[in-house]
């Protein structure tokens, strides 16, 4: 196949980034883990400890995420901007949605300012890894 | 093996070069919408007002979805997809993966948001309940399955559908998206066959 086609052309644009799709994937995994521990802890209180650990952990890796992500230069930060958007209207619905259950749950103080920040993170977090997958692949702006 | 991905690479090229112009493909299919809309509304009075039959029915008609579709795609679709040429892949996913990109996400929240609520009603979050050790095991591996399909699968399938809406797509990074959708479908499935397991015996007891 010669260099000439558009094909290999495009062979080109694959481009060597941080790791900010495991970072925001692993920010996830934290407060899945997080939110096992305390609905399998319901409806008694849940060690919040452990939880707090967690939540801390998630926040910093998708904190470390968007650090890395905000120093990229060469990027489609339109096609980011255009898929994160949709994503998180999609995923702010679906938390909404276990936000309202574990509320009509009678779910109150800390453990639900803790479910609460979770979803915030899984909010965040899912769009991020959707959009940067999105976006590293496509063409630069 | 690198015999076989230079010529479907290259049949790709053809294709992108001597195929009529592609229509644009939708992402999210819009008539879907609606759908969802109503299917939030619905988990929401559920929820709302402690509507039994809602919430289970919610809860069994997601969750019967959601591990039919991961079991059929997981076991059946994905090796058939693992076969084909690129282009033939390219060609199924354009009309595939947008219907499961507005599917999947509402019969997943269907399943989740109601079933906290189920297993709250039916007695088996209690510590004491001789089911609720079960029930820790299946969030477990709704944990997983959803890592899985949130953080790797998820957004293959997008990034697929926006690199087969380019000019002239890239065969190659369409096999290898397609490859990670095709083994994290198959690990989904065979988890889905542990939820399979613990929802029939919570069902029984």
């Amino acid at each position: 196949m010669s260099a000439s086609t558009p094909l290999a052309h495009s062979f080109d644009a694959d481009r060597p980034y941080p790791p900010i799709g495991w970072l925001s994937s692993g920010a996830l995994g934290c407060v899945v883990v997080g939110g096992i521990i305390l609905a399998s802890y319901a409806p008694r209180t849940a060690p919040l400890p452990l939880a707090t650990v967690l939540l801390c952990a998630a926040a910093v890796l998708l904190a470390s995420a968007g650090v890395l992500l905000a120093r990229l230069r060469a990027f489609s930060w339109k096609t980011f901007g255009n898929v994160f958007k949709w994503a998180l209207l999609a995923y702010a619905i679906t938390s909404g949605m276990i936000e309202f259950a574990f509320v009509h749950d009678h779910t109150r103080g800390p453990s639900l300012v803790l479910v609460t920040l979770m979803l915030v993170i899984f909010a965040l977090s899912v769009p991020t890894t959707i959009a940067f997958t999105v976006a590293r692949f496509a063409d630069l702006d | 093996m690198d015999d076989t991905v230079a010529r479907d690479v290259a049949t790709s090229a053809d294709v992108a070069t001597s195929a009529p112009p592609r229509p644009k493909i939708q992402v999210v299919p819009l008539a879907g919408l609606p759908f969802v809309g109503a299917a939030v509304l619905f988990v929401a009075l559920s929820i709302g007002f402690n509507w039994q039959w809602g919430l289970m029915f919610n809860h069994v008609v997601g969750g019967g979805l959601w591990t039919g579709i991961d079991l059929f795609v997981g076991f059946v679709i994905g090796p058939i997809l693992g076969r084909l040429s690129i282009p033939a892949r390219a060609e199924f996913s354009a009309r595939f993966m947008p219907k499961m990109a507005i599917i999947m996400p509402t019969i997943v929240m269907m399943t989740l948001a109601t079933g906290f609520q189920v297993a709250r009603s039916a007695g088996n979050l209690a510590a004491s309940s001789p089911n609720h050790a079960w029930l820790v095991v299946s969030f477990c591996v709704v944990g997983i399955m959803a890592v899985i399909a949130l953080g790797v699968l998820e957004p293959a399938n997008i990034a697929v559908l926006y690199e087969m809406n380019k000019p002239v797509p890239n065969g190659e990074r369409i096999g290898r998206l397609m490859k990670r959708f095709i083994y994290t479908a198959g690990i989904t499935g065979a988890m889905q066959v542990a939820t399979l397991i613990i929802m029939t015996r919570l069902g029984s007891r």
